[in-house]
């Protein structure tokens, strides 16, 4: 069973989630219930600093041992940061998809297309209406 | 078991080099020694050493001869052994490729009728022998289409491939610089007609199909498929990895195909060598010959030779010929065969996989109820909601009865699916066994599940952690 | 003679389990008029000793040469016996590709205790179990190079194998990549001032062999310096891989893919296939490469085993993301030229300086010869290009005493105005060189 949704963030429908973290910016990674379809996250192929994307284009990749999962940009924006301990570690997304298993972090060129993601209580509904 | 480089020791040697019958002028003088290297790190054993070494391996490896391979989409059959001593003679083993074609009679007539049989085979005007591999004839039919629609002057952007198609179908596609568009199967596991209706545009180069389909499935409405595929002006592709249900019965030039590639290593009983050679055979009718890679065998009168005079050809898709030893061990097989016997291979192979589906339909869940060709699919979700136990597992419980399991999670549209395809190379009395396995095995499933989530408990290895393989890659030995 | 085991009994007990009259029912799904009603147009079957009769003789009608003077991308080297003996065991050929590790673990095995040869002897990091032959690993090469860079040109230098450069053509065609020529000098190495003019942001690598075409080995150090000042990668290729035997490995140059031609370690002329492609990386692409690769782990009890791994790199996971769609590879090819490397170990070296000597003697020799002349001045392995007065009559002399002559470079190489390209390898019988010299004087 999925860990919990946390309250203090936005989701998307590829199972994304977006962490305002004050000025400006977000930590993005996969929620819970996406690493338990991957099952054993084997490597994170992270984006290059600095790196802009548009909202729902594929930032990163996320593979396990039989599958191959593109990872999309909750919001548009800069790569200021990646998560390099995933690259020793990738299990961390199994582990720790809310925390120690962040991707990236963004600093957001339209801050209004955060508010547009879902709620938690949303992308509840949304896991329970699909599990795929 | 230690690698062959924890056996080695320095100083020991098998293989020698015989004397010098020229002078031995020092390599530094001759080439300069910035570029010569330094040390090399090869083993060093003596001949029994690497004998027993190899022995071994071999003994920690399971083939055809040592038991069944119920492997759907793999045509898994027996290698004749009187195709490997005609292999083995010095006429096809000896001679370079670039022989001048005087000495080389023998093997271009052989090419030049083995080409005529498998047009004959497949109702083809011709094919080309180049490809090495099932993927790379699909590269190279996936060419010959794109240079037909360059020829007409026409930008198609779009090649159409059904969700039960085999991986190497979008690849072959995506390098060609096409874009895959995804066709459904309908409820019976055909084409969805109405959706191929709505998809085929001018836009769109063709249709890649698999006929029988990866479930196991005549494609039914193949008339109406290839009148839907040619009326926008597209080209009909057939994969036929699954030739093996077909040959001899109906002939994919007939059904409508404007092009095929065939797997030898599968269909035409070459060995399958742990994963190749193989040898990939592309068929095209008369419109799309011109665009045949070269060069081509061609005969006048008594005599053959190589031609490159096809200026609209797509080029070579590799260097010299193509995998002609493989190619002889077809060519054997089929005059081996004649018409008569290769007429059997698709009956028997029909009649064993649905006699499989018979015995087993009591004990796991088919996937389709219908007539199968020469392999069904079933699927391990009764024992996953019974038990949690996983076709992975069923599979690696298979191993402990001395089966290699059938083809696992494959097509992607059948959840948990478990393909079979025995061939017509198996007696009834393997058959059997097989089925009392699997019977045994959903049995244990319901009463022992753990045992099954544990399996293999008999082969030389547990079940192997490809996570940590994967997350930790270690493809070469460092330590010495 | 076929290899249906059933006999007419075993089929009516199977057709009645099936519930069916007769095998026709079972292709009721095929519509009436598609069903063959008549046996193909095949010759008649044959019982196994009329097959050994009709292929003794189809072979026959093939002329096996006293001697060969070609190399040109496959080249005839002595072959252990302990090579045909390992790759003749049936648990090897008639194995399946060993997805199932359990009961495979002597292919797999065997395959890593390859790729760590082979990575050691190109001077890299990652080296796959077999690409389909060189040509086509040097390609997939070039298309791997650009998918990475997100480039679409490729330099390609004209001292590489013809038939290697038409396949790299086909393939950059295929996906939308342009080619342009790097032109060789009078050494017959790579022009680097040309190589520096030619380099541009938009390219993605540069394509040398080493062994060349014509034999002339290339310094690959400072081409590799200056494709990376551009940011694009260096793909060092080898027709002869036994010349890795004293050569320096293309990797310690600085060669980001080491490609190449694995025929020459262990399997057969066999008129031009099956051969065994060689690709060989840094680190930098082990998650890109294409091809299958074995990865060392352990099972359940802690005992050291062998996977598949990084399988999805490959088209059965990434479907149309694949950068390869290969799937079927070389694979026996692969166990022959590992046998072999373990049998001769160390004495590569001695081999290979063998193939150098008996080259050298017998370009000395035909030098000698009046209007003969080596056409460049490099160093070269086992191969050598000459200018002689007419390739054409002499290979027909030679081809007279029952030897295959030499690579006739006029239609490859115009521009070189009449010249041929021979080859000595160990198996090149000192008797031999001088019977030719002696024909052509």
């Amino acid at each position: 069973m999925a860990k919990p949704s946390p309250q203090d963030r936005k989701y998307t429908k590829e199972h994304e989630w977006a962490k305002a973290d004050g000025a400006g910016t977000v930590t993005m990674g996969i929620t819970d219930h996406a690493q338990e379809l991957l099952t054993d996250v084997v490597y994170v192929e992270l984006p290059a600093v600095g790196r802009k994307v548009r909202q729902q284009e594929p930032i990163a990749v996320v593979e396990s041992v039989k599958s191959v999962s593109d990872v999309y940009a909750p919001v548009s924006g800069e790569v200021i940061e990646v998560n390099q301990a995933l690259e020793a570690s990738p299990e961390l997304v199994n582990k720790d998809a809310f925390g120690a298993g962040w991707i990236a972090r963004i600093r957001m060129e339209a801050p209004a297309e955060l508010d547009g993601l879902m709620t938690a209580d949303q992308y509840e509904e949304h896991i329970k209406a699909s599990p795929h | 078991m230690e690698l062959i480089f924890e056996k080695s020791r320095p100083g020991r040697t098998a293989g020698t080099i015989p004397a010098s019958d020229v002078p031995e002028t020092p390599l530094e003088t001759l080439i300069g020694p910035d570029l010569l290297r330094d040390a090399l790190n090869l083993p060093e054993l003596a001949e029994v050493d690497i004998v027993r070494h190899y022995t071994r391996l071999a003994r920690r490896n399971f083939g055809v001869d040592v038991g069944f391979y119920p492997l759907g989409s793999c045509t898994m059959k027996y290698n004749p052994k009187v195709n490997e001593r005609v292999a083995a003679l010095d006429g096809f083993t000896d001679l370079h490729p670039y022989a001048p074609e005087a000495f080389a009679q023998g093997n271009l007539q052989l090419l030049y009728e083995l080409a005529g049989y498998l047009s004959e085979i497949c109702g083809m005007a011709d094919f080309t022998l180049q490809p090495a591999a099932g993927a790379h004839g699909e590269l190279t039919g996936v060419m010959i289409i794109k240079k037909h629609f360059e020829r007409k002057g026409q930008r198609r952007a779009t090649i159409l491939i059904p969700d039960t198609a085999h991986g190497t179908n979008p690849a072959s596609v995506a390098l060609c610089g096409f874009q895959v568009m995804t066709v459904r199967s309908d409820a019976e596991g055909g084409i969805d007609i109405r959706h191929l209706r709505e998809l085929m545009t001018r836009d769109v180069a063709g249709l890649m199909l698999t006929n029988p389909n990866t479930l196991g499935l005549f494609e039914r409405n193949i008339e109406e498929v290839a009148a839907i595929v040619h009326r926008k002006g597209g080209l009909l592709y057939c994969d036929g990895a699954n030739a093996n249900a077909l040959v001899g019965v109906t002939r994919p030039g007939d059904l409508g195909f404007d092009i095929i590639q065939l797997n030898l290593h599968k269909t035409f009983s070459t060995p399958h060598g742990c994963g190749g050679p193989g040898s990939g055979p592309v068929g095209v009718k008369r419109h799309l010959v011109p665009f045949l890679p070269v060069p081509r065998v061609v005969k006048r009168g008594k005599r053959y030779r190589w031609s490159e005079d096809f200026p609209h050809s797509i080029g070579r898709v590799r260097a010299f010929y193509g995998n002609f030893n493989v190619l002889v061990k077809a060519y054997t097989y089929i005059r081996s065969l004649g018409a008569a016997g290769i007429r059997r291979v698709s009956e028997n192979a029909v009649l064993n996989a649905n006699y499989i589906k018979e015995r087993l339909r009591g004990h796991y869940q088919l996937a389709y109820d219908r007539v199968c060709m020469h392999e069904c699919v079933f699927t391990g979700e009764r024992q996953l909601q019974e038990s949690g136990v996983h076709t992975t597992d069923i599979a690696k419980r298979l191993l402990d009865y001395g089966f290699h399991p059938p083809t696992i999670y494959f097509p992607l549209i059948v959840r948990e699916a478990i393909m079979i395809e025995p061939t017509e190379t198996e007696s009834k009395e393997t058959l059997d066994q097989f089925c009392e396995a699997m019977i045994s095995i959903a049995r244990e499933a319901r009463e022992n599940p753990e045992l099954v989530r544990s399996a293999p408990l008999t082969t030389p290895v547990r079940r192997l952690d490809d996570v940590l393989a994967a997350r930790k890659p270690d493809v070469c030995w460092t330590l010495c | 003679m076929d290899y249906v085991p059933h006999t007419p009994e075993d089929q009516k007990e199977m057709l009645k389990a099936i519930g069916v009259e007769d095998l026709e029912a079972l292709f009721a799904d095929i519509p009436a008029k598609y069903r063959l009603g008549r046996l193909l147009d095949l010759p008649a079957p044959l019982a196994e000793q009329e097959i050994w009769e009709h292929m003794s003789s189809l072979a026959a009608r093939n002329r096996l040469p006293g001697a060969t003077l070609t190399g040109a991308g496959a080249y005839r080297h002595y072959i252990p016996a302990v090579v045909s003996h390992v790759v003749g065991r049936s648990e090897f050929y008639t194995a399946y590709t060993p997805y199932q590790a359990e009961i495979s673990q002597g292919i797999l095995q065997a395959i890593y205790e390859y790729q760590t040869m082979i990575a050691r002897l190109t001077g890299t990091q990652v080296a796959n179990a077999s690409m389909y032959d060189g040509a086509t690993a040097m390609a997939e090469a070039a298309v791997l190079s650009a998918k990475s860079l997100g480039r679409s040109r490729l330099l390609v230098a004209r001292s590489v194998h013809p038939e290697y450069r038409k396949v790299i053509g086909t393939y950059a065609w295929a996906n939308g990549y342009a080619c342009a020529e790097i032109p060789f000098g009078a050494t017959g190495q790579i022009e680097r001032d040309a190589l520096r003019g030619l380099l541009d942001d938009r390219t993605a690598a540069v394509l040398v062999q080493s062994p060349n075409f014509f034999g002339v080995i290339e310094d690959i150090g400072p081409l590799a310096d200056l494709a990376h000042r551009r940011g694009a990668l260096l793909v060092a290729g080898f027709t002869d891989p036994t010349s890795l035997g004293i050569l320096k490995a293309p990797g310690d140059s600085g060669a980001d893919f080491v490609v190449g031609e694995g025929q020459g370690f262990g399997n057969p002329l066999h008129y031009g296939g099956p051969y065994l492609g060689i690709l060989a990386s840094t680190e930098a692409f082990m998650r890109k490469i294409p091809g299958r690769l074995v990865g060392a782990t352990v099972d359940r009890e802690g005992r050291r085993g062998y996977v598949l791994t990084l399988q999805t790199r490959e088209q059965h996971i990434r479907r149309e993301k694949a950068t390869s769609n290969i799937c079927s590879n070389e694979a026996l090819c692969m166990l022959a030229a590992a046998v072999y490397l373990a049998s001769l170990g160390k004495n590569l070296k001695r081999l290979a300086a063998l193939n150098v000597w008996k080259a050298n003697y017998l370009k000395e020799a035909l030098a000698a010869l009046p209007g003969w002349t080596p056409l460049f001045t490099g160093p070269v392995y086992n191969e050598f290009a000459m200018s002689c007065p007419d390739a054409k009559e002499a290979n027909r002399r030679l081809e007279r005493a029952g030897f295959i002559g030499g690579y006739d470079l006029s239609k490859d190489y115009p521009e070189l105005g009449g010249g041929i390209l021979l080859c000595a390898t160990e198996m090149l019988r000192r008797e031999d060189m001088d019977k030719a010299v002696a024909l052509l004087t």
